[in-house]
């Protein structure tokens, strides 16, 4: 049903953070990004790539130390309101668009992990050169 | 609207941006084409999000209409 992205129409993100309010963020933007068709990827690196080992849903929520004086209220809120956990979010996205998520070899290695050790979410390990080249032509965010 | 018989609708009301989008895109995508889809959301990035979806993957928007404090999405699967 969708043509074959062209150049522009990619968005990928570098996922650096594991806390809990900045993965909802990435994911958030993966999901809008698919439904607008965009080809997405998301590379895990350091803490964003610790955040997707296996078991991730049934880790404690954590929200960025940045912002410690909101963490009370927003953990309420996001309970309350039951807001979906991010790797929910994400899936969603991959079963309606096209997002692809990858590993950080470095990571990898500096943390003695395996593919297997990560959510089935994640397709392969790579390299910061493939990252980015892959995503050159497009728009890139860090978060 | 009192014309138009919708096929299937989703209520995701209470869902998060961007929740009632993404419910839009599952029921076109498992609907048949020419069905009349309708997805009723309570959140407000809906309005520009919604409308925005359905220029991009060339769907038509039928209309919306306010329900009960959130707003109801009608759309025809073109292709």
């Amino acid at each position: 049903m969708n043509p074959t992205p062209s150049s522009a129409d990619k968005v990928s993100i570098v996922l650096f953070s594991g806390t809990t309010d900045k993965l909802m963020a990435a994911t958030v933007i993966a999901s809008g990004a698919a439904a607008m068709q965009k080809q997405v990827t998301i590379f895990l690196t350091f803490w964003g790539l610790m955040a997707f080992r296996k078991g991730a849903k049934e880790q404690p929520p954590r929200i960025s130390t940045d912002f410690a004086d909101f963490a009370e209220a927003a953990m309420q809120a996001m309970q309350a309101k039951k807001v979906p956990h991010w790797l929910d979010t994400l899936r969603d996205a991959m079963d309606l668009g096209d997002v692809k998520v990858k590993a950080c070899g470095l990571t990898m290695d500096l943390f003695g992990l395996k593919l297997e050790d990560l959510e089935p979410v994640v397709s392969e390990v790579t390299g910061v050169g493939s990252f980015v080249e892959d995503s050159t032509g497009g728009q890139t965010l860090f978060i | 609207m009192e014309n138009i018989t919708i096929t299937r609708e989703s209520d995701a009301r209470g869902s998060f941006c961007p929740g009632p989008l993404m419910e839009l895109i599952r029921i076109v995508r498992d609907a048949k084409v020419g069905d009349v889809l309708a997805v009723i959301s309570s959140d407000d990035g809906s309005k520009k999000d919604i409308p925005l979806w359905l220029t991009k993957a060339k769907h038509e928007l039928l209309g919306t209409e306010p329900v009960e404090g959130a707003t109801r999405f009608i759309c025809r699967k073109a292709h």
